[in-house]
């Protein structure tokens, strides 16, 4: 019809807000209306009453003419105003009286979801930070981590040299600029003096532009200039925002002022901003606290030291920056000096990958998986929900027969159960966020997991979204069976229905025994992912690492050699003499880079004369220790350990580990062997066990020991071997380093375990999580089956009062019970074996030592499910078997 | 499906009220009501009541506007009456109505030849 469609948009839209108008006058409104009706009864009664008619007898007449007035009213109110919004606001009110009736039943409902909502948007909050947020970086999509695929090498294969890196910068076409940073730094690397004790301090070299080519502004002051990283300028520094707060109290006029750093003052030229968090980006589960410019022309006989950043220009993609850099790199030297140094890098191209791939992609299968988990559980929890709705509404039979006889729709129904669905959803939302805060917060300070960007996880808009999204899918999927269940029956039998009939409830058991068989599966899913993850994780603590991380602990130590090998040992041999004697400590030594910690390769030790392929042999890890050093870390030795006779006068010696040993001399005997190293020549004293150096999960690589007598280490970790608490020993050890060296700063003891913890860390946090979500999904599943039978045998009260007065013995019937709740598991079982089995060959790559189908990891997980379903069927069993005949059959 | 019935009914009536409200200026609903009544000589077998929400519809329209007045025999009721657009929606609907009842009245005529 031509009058009911909008004649313009002005016009709907006045006549919306006319409506939104009347929907929040309905008082005035009302009266008005009650006013006008009541006058025109008047009206009709007068005229009536005129034809000589009794009053009675023609309001009888009137009020048959006018129709039903309430009627009459509910058709003016649903014209005038919203009747949408009005029947939400009585379907809220209906679900806030009735769930506020049964509230048991309310409370565990909102605890399931705001369990089940809540892991969901935590885990959404890490993903977010992690995979989805793009870095804090201007225009990020350009940064691109410029090295070599990773290697057996470590991190010298993934930098590049001074010379190579301003030789790259002239050459390419597609680079807006590159910067890099030293890779090489170790933590608590410079002391802060000037402030009391000298404080150790982490700070970072990085090429003059580096901020600029990431696009990072100062919060006060300036970045570095270009002159800055010029020999002999004045040293200045760029302090991270955490330093600047926790050192310097936040003092703006710090900028300007000079600090002392290692006894030199350096300039603070700037404060960097809270959101660059160099560790977080670059060295997941590091701080950094300054940053210095690298000064390249000191550092050009250094080798391999700077990991590369580029941003492209605008317009290049990935591959075009990749083909030039594939020109580029052939034609670069490791050191312009040497001619013959050009083209080392042409075995090993540049792989360019987004930065943001560099920092997170390794980890997107991860944290893939882990999101399935959840998700998985919130598929678990609406199930479970569905169960309980379906539970409720079979009690709630009647008042919906009612209603419907009344006149309420069958959309009507519906509407009123999935409004009841979403208060409970969002409810739990509510309250899955509350605990999301907590749990992400927690997350976001946990500075000793080696994940990147950890520390920017937080609940966000993007997060907050993405819970509205899940509250209301929720709140669809476990509020439309019921509600298609409760509104699709036959009236008049569920009105004749006594509540207890059979046919009813036994259509009504099987579609919640359907739910719980899909609740196991589920459950299943994921107690097999949850059992393979954490047998990997068990297979990963129990690696054997090369050396005893346990009753060892390292701290950082300090010593002023003048740059003199004598002086060194002297100083080293004193110092080791002094910690060896305090009470409690068993062994001690000092390296220069603890294992999984940073390190750094030279070249490859050889057999003199031998003719080697270029790059048949890997680099070699090369660490700098005092005798003592290995019985410290409980690393195992064949041959002899390094004496303080190994001087630097004195024959060259070298330690090889096993995998460097074997492929030299082929399995034979290598020590008293000669071998080349960096062209000079040495003799194997000892072969050591490989130490896992660099990662926990990997194959170790090449490793070589030199004595701290013979070559310069790049910094000194005193290693102790005590079967005591290491901070027991701290003030001691501590107090012995003062007295030899009043500079020695307040650093603190770290336990070996500790430094294995963090490389394990990653693989711990998924493990924990899929763990937890794993366990709540059986307790889930537990519960879903307790609720199922339980409620059977309700139903069947009367049923087994009258088995029991014929004779069934106690032991029947609970075998009756358990029999049906061992049917539903087991059928959920099966289905969820088959569904583990591909699932398990998805994560396949996630698992360590493990195969997918590991046989012990399946059996013992669906026994464990079996167990805890056979004791959620055995509750209602025991009950069961306790119906008294008598009283069952009264109760009737 | 009872939806589209019920809009025809209101259409319908909506178009008698403009109508009752041009003929006969200012009214209140029990006066329109009647009117609507009497006019049809009963035929019409409607709620009174069902009125109410077709004034308010109008209304909402802009085609008819209402003000509190006192009636002939001294009584406070809700007057009603036509607006500029309402007239202009008015001849725009009896049109339609004219051109439907005709081509109604054409094809339910029919003969087996086709020919009215």
């Amino acid at each position: 019809m031509s009058d009911q469609q909008p004649n313009s948009i002005t016009g709907s839209i006045r006549r919306g807000l006319v409506r939104l108008f009347s929907f929040f006058r309905k008082r005035p409104l009302d009266d008005d209306l009650n006013e006008e009706m009541a006058a025109h009864i008047d009206f009709a009664i007068e005229e009536k009453m005129r034809y000589g008619l009794s009053y009675e007898e023609a309001r009888r007449q009137v009020m048959i003419r006018f129709g039903g007035v309430m009627q009459a009213k509910e058709m003016q109110r649903e014209s005038r105003g919203l009747p949408g919004l009005d029947i939400l606001m009585q379907d809220l009110t209906y679900s806030f009286r009735t769930l506020w009736r049964d509230k048991s039943f309310t409370i565990i409902a909102v605890l399931i979801l705001a369990l089940g909502i809540g892991a969901n948007i935590a885990v959404f909050s890490v993903v977010n930070a992690i995979l989805v947020r793009p870095l804090p970086f201007r225009d990020p999509q350009q940064l691109v981590w410029m090295a070599p695929e990773a290697s057996k090498c470590g991190f010298s294969c993934e930098t590049y040299t001074a010379d190579a890196y301003d030789e790259f910068r002239q050459m390419n076409h597609t680079f807006q600029d590159v910067a890099g940073y030293f890779a090489f730094s170790s933590s608590d690397n410079v002391k802060l003096t000037g402030h009391g004790q000298p404080k150790p301090t982490t700070g970072i070299m990085v090429t003059g532009n580096f901020f600029q080519t990431l696009g990072v502004e100062p919060v006060a002051g300036r970045l570095f200039l270009p002159e800055e990283a010029n020999k002999g300028a004045r040293p200045v520094t760029l302090l991270s925002n955490a330093f600047w707060h926790s050192q310097f109290a936040a003092d703006p006029t710090i900028v300007g002022k000079a600090i002392d750093l290692d006894g030199t003052p350096v300039t603070v030229v700037g404060i960097l901003p809270k959101d660059f968090d160099f560790g977080s980006v670059f060295s997941p589960g590091s701080k950094v606290d300054l940053f210095t410019p690298a000064v390249l022309d000191d550092m050009r006989q250094w080798g391999n030291i700077l990991a590369l950043v580029g941003r492209t220009r605008p317009g290049v993609t990935i591959a075009q920056a990749q083909a030039d850099s594939n020109v580029v790199v052939p034609q670069l030297y490791f050191n312009i000096k040497y001619p013959q140094s050009l083209g080392v890098y042409k075995k090993r191209l540049m792989q360019l990958m987004e930065l943001k791939e560099y920092v997170s992609g390794k980890l997107r299968r991860s944290l893939i998986v882990l999101w399935c988990a959840v998700g998985t559980i919130l598929l678990i929890v609406c199930v479970n929900l569905a169960n309980l709705m379906l539970a409720r509404s079979a009690t709630r039979t009647k008042e919906f027969a009612l209603r419907s006889a009344l006149g309420a729709g069958r959309m009507r129904l519906i509407r009123q159960l999935l409004t009841e669905s979403m208060v409970l959803s969002c409810t739990g939302a509510l309250l899955g966020l509350a605990l999301s805060y907590v749990v992400t917060f927690f997350v976001a300070h946990q500075g000793s997991i080696a994940l990147p960007m950890l520390s920017t996880v937080r609940v966000d808009g993007a997060t907050l979204l993405w819970t509205v999204a899940i509250a209301v899918f929720a709140a669809v999927l476990f509020g439309i069976a019921p509600g298609l269940k409760a509104s699709g029956r036959n009236v008049q039998e569920a009105l004749k229905d006594s509540g207890q009939g059979l046919s009813q409830g036994r259509r009504h058991e099987l579609t919640r025994a359907l739910l719980v068989i899909s609740e196991v599966a589920l459950a299943c899913v994921l107690l097999v992912g949850a059992g393979l993850l954490l047998r990997s994780f068990l297979h990963v603590l129990d690696v054997d690492l090369g050396f005893e991380p346990s009753h060892a602990a390292a701290i950082k130590v300090d010593y002023d050699d003048g740059g003199k090998d004598e002086k060194r040992g002297a100083i080293f041999r004193e110092m080791l003499n002094q910690v060896n004697a305090i009470p409690g400590i068993e062994a001690s030594g000092i390296v220069d880079y603890l294992p999984l910690e940073r390190n750094r390769s030279w070249g490859s030790p050889e057999i003199k004369g031998k003719h080697y392929e270029p790059g048949e042999l890997p680099g070699a890890f090369v660490y700098m220790i005092t005798p003592g050093y290995m019985k410290a870390m409980g690393m195992k030795l064949s041959g002899r350990d390094f004496t303080w006779d190994d001087g630097p006068k004195g024959d060259k010696v070298i330690i090889l580990n096993e995998t460097s040993a074997r492929y030299l001399f082929s399995g034979g005997d290598a020590v008293g062997r000669m071998v080349v190293m960096n062209d000079e020549d040495r003799r194997v004293i000892g072969v050591i066990k490989d130490v896992h150096e660099s990662n926990v999960e990997g194959q170790p690589g090449w490793q070589v020991y030199f004595p701290v007598m013979q070559e310069r280490p790049a910094g000194a970790e005193l290693v102790v071997r005590t079967k005591l608490p290491p901070d027991a020993l701290a003030s001691s050890v501590m107090s012995k380093l003062r007295e030899l060296n009043p500079n020695q700063p307040a650093a603190e003891f770290r336990t070996i375990q500790q430094i294995v913890d963090h490389a394990v860390s990653p693989r711990r946090f998924f493990v924990l999580l899929v763990v937890s979500f794993a366990a709540f999904g059986v307790i889930l599943a537990a519960l879903g089956i307790y609720g199922v039978i339980s409620y059977s045998v309700t139903q069947r009260t009367q049923e087994i009062g009258i088995r029991m007065a014929l004779g069934a013995t106690i032991s029947r019937v609970q075998l009756g019970v358990i029999g049906r709740t061992f049917r539903l598991a087991l059928i959920g079982i099966v289905l969820g074996t088959i569904a583990s089995i591909l699932v398990a060959r998805a994560i396949a790559a996630l698992l360590f030592g493990t195969t997918p189908t590991d046989p012990m990891t399946f059996a013992g997980m669906v026994l464990l499910l079996g167990a805890v379903a056979l004791l959620a069927g055995y509750l209602p069993a025991r009950r069961a078997s306790r119906i008294d005949p008598m009283t069952a059959l009264r109760n009737s | 499906m009872a939806e589209s019935k019920l809009d025809l009914l209101q259409g319908t009536l909506d178009l008698m009220v403009l109508q009752t409200l041009s003929a006969m200026g200012s009214l209140h609903g029990y006066g329109i009501a009647r009117r609507i009544e009497q006019v049809s000589d009963d035929a019409v077998l409607l709620n009174q009541g069902t009125i109410y929400a077709a004034l308010v519809r109008l209304q909402h329209r802009g085609w008819i506007s209402a003000a509190w007045g006192i009636s002939d025999n001294n009584r406070r009721a809700k007057f009603y009456s036509i607006t500029r657009a309402g007239r202009k929606q008015l001849a725009k609907d009896a049109a339609y109505w004219q051109r439907l009842s005709d081509l109604m009245g054409r094809v339910l005529t029919m003969d087996s030849e086709g020919s009215a």
